[in-house]
């Protein structure tokens, strides 16, 4: 077993530690108060090859691990969630769907593009009725002939706005439950295709979240990703991948909360001496820190297993879980030791613990997480 | 090498479009200095095209005599051309120690001459001494701060000459100018390689100096709640011009709409690092200290005496900075037309 | 074309602390990097490079752990790096070091020559010119651009106090650059994965074309006599006194200051 970063990701770390400070931190107020996607950020990302880095060189890829796309996410979220998620929901959720389950003429046409960001990915599995029970989808996907036509409605899609290639399941068989639902690849221009009101959330403020709107669209025939009527798996597959990213960003956010902490609690002085020196604070900061480093190796491992082609969809789920949850008490505590100061914009803290929260709920609740843990305890 | 064959300590005697810069002066004041220290003699090296006339003003700054090179090769600084000079001028005249300024010209000539001489060279010293050894000899030592300013290291040179240092400008003080002075005068012509001449000047622009980043300025003058309004920012801004300087402000005042946020010092401004800076009625949150605690030298001025700042500042004044700023705005001014 | 530059590895000396208690230097935890100069200098080789096509060498004096300089240069874009290591160069002031590159240089096939101005670790900027000295070329310090001219002449734009000049270049020459001049790009991901499977030479002393005995401690003319923590600051003045005696106060310390 091995804890330390190899050469290759320490030199991987010190770049994207760079990036984040120098061109993601400076960016993170204002595209939080914009709600703007931070393109300009993408398109930096994309000229670093940031856009692809567990995509091998073949597919146009920089033939990185997941180990450096996961350790990615944890320095972007620690400066700004919201360029985290972008970068999570594209690798995780639409690049690794087609490299893990795409054909070779699909590979080649999707992987290059989206390996070098001139495209954006998203994934389209969450409806109106169906959330957490996903096996309720009610978006349909009809053979006709030479190609699939699909309808219905996906909500809560990350990046929309500005993805080019999306991931949908559809309903190809209603009699055949989970069984009956295929994944599609889907491109921004096809016909019937449209992109439907953004919400306006809580935290991640700056990724796009919006409605697909599929209206009698056209998808050819050879965009059918994987077998017919194995879409739930590759969904479920999937998010135990993104989870992996999720879990990233979620210890990001509560590494970057404890950054400020550490540094406030320094310079701020109450009773004539810096916060920093009361040992209710230091007390609670070093449990914290804990929960924090707990949170990193359970996140590592499960990358590593990803990279070595171990199975590790409860290890995801269990880092997804673990990590969600430390980055909402960390932050939480972070605006308690900021004060007042805490609770304004002046200071990130506030914005951390809302954008916390989301990594509770998306890609699988914790409820979720708990029942893929629990389920495989128990089985 | 013969060490004891060296003697006298010569200055690198800068100009700028035959106007001889401020740092040689500084330097005629420290190698007065030492000369004295080791009974020997300053020696000014005076170098341009039509410069010579200048040479008086040197001797009545402190040197003994003024070596000038005064040729057209030399109008305008170039490496190669000065190089050969200087190189020539020390061959000849072996001195102990050669001075010149931590200025761009300075830092780029002196290493040149240091490896043309094959002799040691100690960069942006801040202090200077002659120093006796155990073994009865004075030795020259020459301090300088390493490791980003953290750490003092103090260097010698004990078997090479001549000894070659280069200083800051704003380091070492200047003797009063004493008119009538005499010394003497001696005209050099250098010998060029003209063969070794590879590099020609195309263009000089000068910089445009209304700069207004005040993270880039040295000295920023800065306002927060008390100065209260635009106004109040007019006195800040007069006090800024005398100096030289820069406004910037706290985030109370950029708030209120009184001045710009590009003026901002703080935790959602701007971090600044002046060589001084001037805290006019600003209480001193900790975010604001945190954008300002590495500045040169902090002087506060705040009505309340309790007010956090002056913690951070290194010369406190309780008062009104309505009353003082113009006050010292005047006998600023003053000082600078001495 | 090919470019030489010369990096070398500092520690991140905004990071170094002084201990209050026992006024030393902290050391410990402080990152080594890049010198940002160093950086700079990379950048306009790989621009140069970009825009003419070059081959761009990099080199760097030190012990065997500035490897991972070398390796983020090529992650950068550096076709070649080396790593001149040897007991035999410890100990060098800025006229053995330059010394001893210059040796290394000699053995090169070299077009021009790029370093950083200066080193954040000792800020002489000498390493440059008196290399340039040693290998008998000119150069040019604080540069902020250089393009090739048709002629195959270098244009180098250089920033003085007061001014920005332009020079004309003829032949090999040794460029010494302003990190704030060239926004140095960051690794990308594939050089990254990649900059550990190219190899670092390494070179010692008798690699070089030099004379052993100017190397080292016993090549530098410049000695370290004692070194001290610089003494922290003083706990600040707090007056309360007439309006015209803080104005006093004030020109006093300014005037102390050397500010007026």
């Amino acid at each position: 077993m091995n804890f330390s970063y190899s050469k290759t990701e320490e030199l991987f770390l010190q770049m994207i530690r760079s990036f984040a400070e120098n061109e993601v931190k400076p960016l993170a107020v204002e595209i939080d108060e914009q709600e703007r996607f931070p393109i300009e950020t993408v398109e930096k990302m994309a000229k670093l090859g940031l856009m692809g880095i567990p995509v091998p060189k073949q597919y146009g890829g920089a033939g990185g691990t997941v180990q450096m796309y996961i350790m990615a996410v944890e320095e972007l979220s620690r400066a700004c969630a919201t360029t985290g998620v972008v970068l999570s929901a594209h690798t995780s959720l639409c690049v690794a769907p087609i490299l893990e389950h795409g054909t070779e003429e699909q590979k080649m046409k999707y992987l290059p593009k989206l390996a070098s960001g001139e495209w954006i990915g998203a994934f389209g599995l969450t409806e109106p009725n169906a959330g957490t029970d996903a096996a309720m989808q009610q978006t349909t996907a009809v053979d006709a002939g030479d190609k699939w036509i699909l309808n219905g409605t996906k909500i809560f899609i990350t990046n929309a706005s500005n993805a080019d290639v999306f991931i949908v399941m559809a309903m190809t068989d209603k009699s055949k439950g989970t069984k009956g639902i295929s994944a599609f690849i889907v491109e921004r221009g096809f016909k019937g295709f449209s992109i439907g009101k953004k919400e306006l959330k809580l935290g991640i403020r700056g990724s796009a979240t919006c409605e697909l709107i599929f209206e009698n669209c056209e998808v050819p025939k050879e965009n059918l990703l994987g077998q017919l009527g194995k879409g739930f798996s590759i969904a479920m597959k999937t998010l135990d991948g993104g989870r992996i990213g999720i879990a990233s960003q979620a210890l990001g956010i509560a590494q970057g909360a404890m950054d400020e902490t550490v540094k406030y609690t320094k310079e701020r002085k109450q009773f004539g001496k810096s916060i920093a020196s009361f040992q209710n604070t230091q007390f609670q900061m070093a449990d914290l820190k804990t929960k924090v480093e707990a949170a990193r190796l359970l996140v590592r491992s499960a990358a590593w297993k990803k990279d070595n082609g171990v199975p590790y969809s409860v290890d995801a789920a269990m880092a997804k879980l673990f990590a969600a949850e430390t980055a909402m008490e960390v932050t939480t505590k972070a605006v308690q030791f900021h004060g007042g100061y805490g609770y304004t914009r002046e200071y990130p803290v506030e914005r951390m613990m809302r954008d916390a929260k989301i990594t509770e709920i998306y890609e699988g609740t914790s409820e979720v997480q708990r029942m893929v843990i629990a389920g495989n305890l128990f089985k | 090498m013969d060490i004891k064959d060296y003697k006298n300590v010569f200055v690198f005697a800068e100009q700028r479009n035959g106007v001889i810069q401020p740092v040689a002066f500084e330097l005629l004041g420290k190698a007065r200095d030492l000369a004295d220290a080791l009974g020997e003699k300053v020696v000014a090296l005076l170098l341009g095209y039509n410069v010579k006339e200048e040479a008086q003003r040197l001797i009545e700054m402190g040197a003994d005599e003024v070596i000038v090179a005064d040729c057209p090769e030399l109008k305008d600084y170039i490496t190669e051309q000065y190089s050969q000079a200087v190189y020539q001028i020390i061959t000849e005249q072996k001195p102990t120690i050669v001075l010149y300024g931590a200025t761009t010209i300075g830092r780029d000539l002196a290493p040149r001459i240091a490896a043309r001489l094959n002799t040691g060279l100690t960069a942006d010293c801040t202090q200077l001494e002659i120093a006796d050894t155990e073994e009865g000899d004075k030795q020259f030592r020459m301090t300088r701060p390493a490791f980003g300013g953290n750490l003092m290291a103090t260097i010698i040179c004990p078997n090479n000459r001549p000894q070659m240092s280069t200083v800051r400008p704003g380091v070492m003080q200047k003797r009063q100018r004493e008119e009538g002075r005499q010394g003497v005068v001696t005209m050099f012509a250098p010998k060029f390689d003209t063969a070794r001449f590879k590099v020609k000047i195309i263009n000089t622009e000068m910089k445009n100096t209304s700069k207004n980043d005040i993270s880039e300025a040295k000295i920023l003058v800065s306002g927060g709640r008390g100065v209260k309004n635009a106004e109040g920012f007019e006195k800040l801004q007069a006090l800024a011009d005398t100096l030289g300087g820069m406004v910037s402000s706290s985030r109370a005042m950029v708030d209120a709409g009184v001045v710009d946020h590009s003026m901002q010092v703080g935790q959602t401004g701007k971090t600044v690092r002046p060589d001084l800076y001037v805290a006019c009625g600003i209480s001193g949150a900790i975010q604001h200290l945190a954008g300002m605690e590495e500045s040169g030298y902090i002087i506060a001025i705040n009505k309340d005496k309790y007010a956090p700042i002056f913690s951070a500042a290194d010369l406190g004044i309780v008062g009104d900075l309505h009353k003082i700023v113009p006050m010292l705005n005047e006998r600023i001014k003053k000082e600078i037309e001495k | 074309m090919n470019i030489v530059v010369c990096i070398k590895q500092v520690p991140d000396t905004t990071e170094i602390k002084i201990d209050p208690v026992k006024n030393t230097l902290i050391r410990d935890g402080v990152p080594s990097i890049m010198n940002p100069d160093d950086k700079g200098g990379l950048e306009l080789a790989l621009r140069m490079k970009d825009s003419y096509g070059a081959n761009v060498t990099v080199i760097t004096m030190g012990p065997p752990q500035a490897e991972l300089i070398l390796r983020e240069a090529m992650a950068m874009g550096a076709d070649r790096a080396i790593l001149l290591t040897d007991r035999k160069f410890a100990g060098a002031d800025t006229l053995a070091t330059s010394y001893a590159l210059a040796g290394a240089m000699k053995t090169m096939d070299y077009d021009l020559i790029i370093a950083g101005r200066q080193a954040i670790d000792g800020d002489t900027a000498q390493v440059g010119p008196e290399m340039a000295e040693h290998l008998d070329i000119p150069q040019v310090s604080y540069v902020i651009n250089a393009e090739r001219l048709e002629n195959g002449n270098l244009l180098v734009k250089k920033e003085s106090e007061e001014s920005i000049q332009t020079l004309e270049v003829e032949g090999k020459c040794v460029l010494t650059v302003l990190a704030s001049a060239f926004n140095a790009r960051y690794m990308t991901v594939s050089g990254i994965v990649e900059a550990y499977d190219k190899e670092v030479e390494i070179w010692g002393a008798d690699k070089i074309e030099v004379d052993e005995t100017k190397l080292g401690l016993k090549g530098s003319p410049t000695k370290v006599f004692k070194s001290f923590p610089k003494s922290l600051k003083a706990p600040g003045e707090v007056h309360e006194v007439s309006e015209e005696e803080a104005v006093e106060l004030i020109v006093n310390k300014l005037k102390e200051k050397h500010i007026i």
